[in-house]
């Protein structure tokens, strides 16, 4: 018999190799106790939580979370079905208004995870014989969208929009287009140029598609995203996003004003064969969407806290991901994995909690420690979180 | 020189400039195994001959491409 985990055996020895070193195994810990959107319990100690996505601190958000109580209650803890059979409550189209309303857009289709948004619209709406032309670091749930589609599939270099532009002028006559975008790339926290790249994809007949899971709440006038930051919103054909990030919960959504958005319920299989999102879930999504709408004082907070602890990494003598904070995600770029491993354990030891990032989710081959910020860090925190960062930093040998 | 012969060299002159282990280029040469290409690489390399043909090479096409030889032959379909 062959062994089919066989292919697994160098990652296996990879990671076997970090864990001889003596590391904490970066991928496995576990939070005993959450107090707040920015501190945890972790291995009996208090842990200030800068990798969480948890960028509007929802979490704990008082009608939030009496919202998603009155829910359970009333409707129990979960649907066990498909929204286009029982499992669709008042709830799951009272957050699908709460979206619409958010983006002024006529259509809002929620999905159970934000995964599985881009997988069912993306390979969804490009059939065979149509071509999709995407960003090279584009997150894997628009790689395995791609996948489970049967269209063509043209790469182009990250953020690079004169390549893009020439992928789209050697597209077959006549054939469908769909480039598809991120405004935030989580990785280094870059945005996009949208506005450039929207127009190019534009003028070539191509429609639009833009993941908007990192900056929703955040980026833009009314938090709509990078596409209304840069002005090009009313361009974009589909933005997805998601509810675990700034909403605070779980899900995933499409919206769109395609004037026949709403076939895609009928079509589309990762919504239809799978079961919907619990009543809590989509109250809470539902009370958390309405109150970003008017969340500016945070929005601002969010990007001081960003600026400072930038410019703060930087003065230590971190190497940024991005010159510039770009989104609320500060990607620091360690030498190598077995550095990186270290200075992880080290900000895990001080009190401080990041994500380890490693290829092949990351760019480059590069090993990232990755720092997401709450709009609910206090500049007490920010202070901290930079004193940790220096003595780890030190401790490990990243800075001197 | 042939059509393919053409093109051919013109794939081996390209490849060049990306053979950081100075392989010793031929039609059987295969760009995961011998030139143990990663998948950036992989785009600059196709970013290049697709402007130097102007033709598009999908990565559902790529997946079919294992040697230097397939390339010349996706290529020759490709300008027909």
């Amino acid at each position: 018999m062959t062994d089919l985990f066989s292919k697994f055996d160098p990652l296996i020895e990879q990671r076997e190799a970090l864990l001889e070193t003596g590391v904490t195994d970066p991928f496995n810990l576990v939070m005993e106790k959450v107090e707040s959107p920015t501190v945890a319990i972790c291995n009996g100690k208090r842990t200030i939580l800068l990798g969480t996505y948890n960028y509007m601190g929802m979490t704990f958000d008082e009608d939030v979370v009496a919202a998603g109580k009155k829910a359970l209650e009333e409707f129990g803890s979960g649907t066990t079905g498909s929204r286009v059979l029982n499992g669709t409550y008042v709830g799951h189209k009272a957050v699908e208004e709460a979206l619409k309303d958010f983006y002024a857009m006529d259509h809002a289709m929620v999905f159970s995870t934000g995964y599985q948004a881009n997988l069912g619209i993306i390979s969804t709406i490009a059939g065979k014989d149509d071509y999709i032309i995407l960003d090279i670091d584009s997150h894997a749930s628009i790689y395995d969208g791609c996948a489970m589609g049967n269209a063509q599939i043209v790469p182009f270099r990250h953020n690079d929009i004169e390549a893009l532009e020439k992928r789209l002028k050697r597209i077959p006559e006549g054939a469908g287009k769909l480039v598809v975008l991120e405004g935030v790339y989580s990785m280094m926290g870059d945005v996009a140029p949208l506005k450039e790249m929207v127009a190019v994809s534009k003028a070539n007949g191509a429609m639009v598609l833009v993941d908007e899971a990192h900056s929703m709440g955040f980026i833009g006038e009314h938090g709509r995203g990078v596409c209304e930051a840069q002005g090009v919103i009313d361009d974009v054909d589909f933005i997805i996003g998601t509810f675990s990030k700034s909403v605070g919960t779980v899900g995933g959504f499409c919206v769109s004003n395609h004037p026949k958005f709403e076939i895609l319920r009928l079509v589309c299989r990762p919504y239809v064969f799978t079961a919907s999102l619990p009543p809590s879930v989509v109250a809470t999504a539902a009370t958390s969407i309405r109150k970003l709408m008017d969340s500016a004082d945070k929005r601002e907070h969010l990007w001081e806290n960003s600026k400072r602890l930038h410019a703060g990494l930087r003065q230590l003598g971190f190497r940024l991901g991005t010159d510039e904070p770009q989104s609320a995600i500060i990607a620091v770029i360690m030498p190598d994995l077995e550095t990186g491993a270290a200075m992880w354990e080290a900000l895990l030891k001080e009190g401080l909690y990041v994500n380890l990032a490693r290829p092949p989710a990351t760019p480059a081959g590069m090993t990232l420690l990755r720092c997401s910020l709450c709009a609910l860090h206090s500049g007490e925190e920010v202070g901290e979180i930079l004193d940790m960062f220096a003595a780890a930093g030190r401790a490990t040998g990243c800075i001197n | 020189m042939s059509d393919r012969q053409q093109t051919y060299a013109k794939v081996a002159e390209l490849i060049e400039p990306f053979n950081k282990k100075g392989v010793a280029v031929t039609e059987a040469t295969r760009f995961a195994q011998d030139l143990e290409w990663d998948s950036l690489t992989v785009l600059d390399f196709v970013a290049n001959i697709e402007d130097e043909f102007d033709v598009i090479i999908s990565m559902n096409m790529q997946a079919e491409i294992e040697t230097v030889g397939q390339l010349v032959d996706a290529l020759e379909r490709l300008k027909a």
